[in-house]
């Protein structure tokens, strides 16, 4: 160490993301630009703001003292109709989904099966479930029997594209010794891919079902029954301490599920 | 000079990590602290800058009681402690530079260090530690493109960066191959020397140890068994400290060791390097 | 086989020396078949009270009615539908921007490694991101337009607050998740707790907080889409009032708008992510 040795006073940090120096200036630019674009867009009616604030505080305080009892009748039927289809969607889209997501998995299924299941998978993936319960709705007419298909197709995507790409990710080698064994394509799935995916699939279905009461709290708003079609009718009518009441039953309930559903996950591996 | 008394460390499950621990460490002298894998080392050395609470004792770093402080002079004493880490704990997403400069947390404002406008006398600093620990050109590299050799380096920065009256430093070798090694032991003996600072050097490699440091004080479940020169350390001690078979199995592997022989020719091999 | 049947005091048959599970756990798994079983039949009966059955069995034809009118879709409504879409991207936009930097503080307090009280503050920032995530931003939109009106700032805050849950969840997990040695160094050279978590914490989330508010902003493309049904704004407007209108080639143009910009997005947010990462 030589004390005769000058060292630099300043020192910068490199840029560690965007490396030219152009896109460093312009980005940030480019960024307000579109702020100011999209700010402006927004027709903010401040009257209408000011006396959104005491509804808003009208609203907190029916979400602090929440009213059970006065709508309990339409909120018993809201959620019995949203337990039901819940429960009965997962169970038929997940026993739909397994042979679709044997079908969309490459390594097990022929090429035209594959491309047959991964387009279903595809649809049932893209349309979210509120638009598929507008069409089911005017199919099958309101209620929950269209909000039960609605939840039973769309959990069809979700089950079986997770469950083929897990699939496709099993272990190849086991694929392999058995198949070594001169196994049929059933006999292989029974033995090679189903007890490595088994346990992913009961998690999957725990996972959907979560997702599936979720959403069945919200497609009622389109007429697909359930707990929604309740809220959607307190809201309309400014009952905001029974739509607190509800949203609190809902709340309650997921948070009951997912405690529910780890517990049963770590019971069954 | 750094004072510890009658330091005894219990966990909240009931295990007792360290045991009326006494010693002191004068200024200048390079302390190794050997011992098994849960003799209390690592706690020991954590409870000094009190990222462990110490349940009792006393620890006095010159007038300091550091024991009993909290908030802003707790962080004050912090700063005067340098500590070189087991696997560096560099972090890793950010600069050399960054890393060395986070020596310096406690000194400056929080402005000052959001926006990374540090004090041209650290950053010149910075960039003398960085010269004197031979990473000057790497400065403004990622921590995480470096190394273990180099990474340790800038550990090594990071401490000298608060210029700090005590090291402490846990493991410096552990995850490094023997020739680098040597060399992390050497910079820092070496720059303790240079700067007159006291250091306590948690090791496990005996004959590391015995090599470099001054002072040798052995631990074992929370206790001390030893301390004395490094030369001082003889079979039966080490054997205390260790027990019989921890301590062969760290030197060979090789089926029916003649243990005796062993352990002398081992600590012949330290005595000439010494 | 029947060998092996005759042998007194033996097994008859190797099925019995080997089998997959424990009497008793098979019990229980056929008991739990069986439970399930019922449950769902159970649930298909109460769910299905009210159904009537004259309107499911009609469903075909109406569905081959809806798609012949679907067919072809109205591309001539195109350009009425870019305002609408822009109006999509915002909301998306700026109720991510929103969801996001009320995210960072609630998962900074929810995170067991930097939360100032565990026993106070963690669980009502735990209770925060539970509320967001459960409720829908559908719902979250509901609420708003009944409270501060239609309109695309109804749109933003539900979006915002639905992503609150979202991100704060992933967010505090990653920050659990840090390295706490690389913590514990910092805190050793005397930094204050401000510095220690802009020092230590940050920079080992920050990927994870970028790659998060990149998918989060992609699901909420798509969340956005749907919110006009309520009068939250953008697109779902358009759908809403062609399907009050029953003009059945409109909604197919509309939905053909949404799945692209749903793929776009989807694109655009997983490129971004692959180059943070």
């Amino acid at each position: 160490m030589t004390a005769s040795t000058s060292y630099p006073r300043r020192w910068r940090r490199p840029p560690q993301l965007v490396k030219t120096r152009r896109w460093r200036l312009l980005l940030p630019l480019l960024l307000l630009g579109y702020l100011i674009l999209a700010l402006s867009s927004l027709e903010i009616d401040a009257g209408r703001v000011v006396e959104g604030l005491s509804r808003g505080a009208r609203f907190v305080q029916g979400f602090l003292q929440p009213d059970f009892t006065s709508r309990w009748q339409d909120i018993r039927q809201g959620l019995i109709e949203s337990l039901t289809m819940t429960l009965t969607a997962t169970v038929v889209g997940v026993l739909v989904s397994v042979p679709i997501g044997i079908g969309a998995a490459r390594n097990l299924s022929p090429r035209a099966v594959y491309l047959v299941c991964r387009s279903i998978v595809a649809v049932s993936r893209s349309l979210q479930e509120i638009i598929i319960a507008i069409f089911l709705v005017a199919m099958f007419g309101f209620g929950p029997f269209a909000g039960f298909l609605t939840l039973a197709f769309a959990s069809i995507g979700f089950v079986a594209k997770l469950l083929a790409d897990d699939i496709e990710e099993a272990s190849a080698s086991q694929i392999e010794a058995i198949r070594a064994t001169g196994a049929s394509r059933w006999q292989l799935i029974h033995y090679a891919v189903q007890p490595q995916v088994m346990p992913r699939l009961i998690g999957l279905s725990l996972y959907r079902l979560d997702i599936n009461f979720r959403e069945s709290a919200v497609i009622g708003i389109v007429g697909a029954g359930g707990i929604g079609a309740t809220l959607n009718t307190a809201i309309d009518r400014y009952e905001y301490d029974s739509a607190g009441a509800i949203l609190l039953l809902v709340i309650a309930i997921v948070m009951l599920s997912e405690y529910g559903s780890s517990h049963l996950r770590k019971y069954l591996q | 000079m750094l004072t510890i008394d009658q330091l005894t460390k219990t966990y909240t499950g009931g295990d007792t990590a360290l045991r009326e621990v006494t010693f002191r460490v004068p200024r200048g002298q390079v302390v190794g602290l050997i011992g098994p894998s849960g003799a209390g080392k690592s706690t020991l050395i954590r409870c000094i800058n009190r990222l462990v609470e110490p349940s009792s004792g006393a620890i006095r770093l010159g007038e300091t009681d550091l024991v009993n402080l909290g908030g802003r002079e707790l962080r004050q004493a912090r700063r005067r402690i340098g500590m070189i880490f087991q696997e560096y704990a560099l972090v890793e997403r950010l600069t050399v530079m960054e890393n060395v400069l986070s020596g310096r947390l406690g000194y400056v404002a929080f402005w000052r260090s959001f926006t990374r406008r540090f004090p041209g006398r650290d950053i010149e600093n910075a960039y003398r530690l960085l010269d004197r620990v031979g990473l000057l050109e790497h400065a403004d590299k990622r921590a995480d493109a470096l190394s273990g050799g180099q990474r340790q380096r800038v550990g090594i920065a990071r401490a000298l960066a608060q210029e700090p009256e005590l090291l402490l430093v846990d493991e410096p070798t552990a995850s490094l191959d023997p020739k680098t090694s040597r060399q992390i032991m050497r910079l820092i003996t070496e720059i303790c020397a240079e700067r007159q600072l006291p250091a306590i050097v948690n090791i496990h490699d005996v004959p590391l140890a015995q090599q470099f440091v001054d002072r040798l004080v052995g631990l074992r479940a929370g206790q001390v068994v030893f301390d004395n020169a490094p030369d001082r350390l003889d079979e039966e001690t080490l054997t205390e400290i260790y027990g019989a078979e921890d301590w062969t199995a760290t030197d060979q592997d090789d089926e029916e060791p003649d243990f005796a022989s062993q352990a002398q020719g081992s600590l012949r091999l330290v005595g000439t390097a010494i | 086989m029947s060998a092996l049947d005759t042998r007194p005091g033996e097994p008859p048959h190797y099925s019995q020396v080997w089998t997959f599970r424990t009497p008793r756990a098979r019990l229980a798994l056929w008991v739990g078949w069986v439970a399930l079983v019922a449950l769902f039949v159970w649930c298909w009966q109460l769910m299905n009270e009210n159904t009537l059955w004259i309107f499911v069995t009609d469903a075909p034809s109406q569905a081959a009615d809806i798609g012949s009118r679907m067919f072809p879709p109205r591309l001539a409504y195109l350009p009425e539908l870019l305002m609408p879409l822009w109006d999509t991207l915002n909301i998306a936009t700026l109720g991510t921007m929103g969801g996001v930097i009320l995210a960072v503080p609630v998962a900074f307090l929810a995170a067991r490694n930097t939360t100032p009280s565990a026993l106070l503050v963690r669980p009502v920032a735990l209770f925060i991101i539970v509320t967001s995530r459960s409720i829908n931003s559908l719902i979250w939109a509901l609420l708003l337009v009944a409270i501060i009106g239609p309109g695309l700032l109804a749109g933003i805050v539900a979006i915002a607050l639905r992503s609150i849950g979202f991100v704060g969840k992933l967010l505090y997990e990653a920050i659990e998740e840090t390295d706490a040695r690389q913590v514990e160094a910092v805190t050793a050279t005397g930094a204050a707790r401000s510095q220690v978590i802009h020092y230590g914490i940050v920079p080992q989330v920050l990927p994870a907080f970028w790659g998060i508010s990149m998918f989060r902003w992609d699901i909420n493309i798509r969340e956005s889409t749907i919110l006009g049904l309520v009068g939250a704004g953008g697109i779902g407007m358009k759908l809403q009032s062609s399907i009050d209108t029953l003009a059945w080639s409109q909604v197919a143009t509309i939905l053909i708008v949404i799945l692209g910009t749903v793929v776009v997005s989807e694109t655009v947010s997983a490129r971004v992510r692959q180059a943070l990462i």
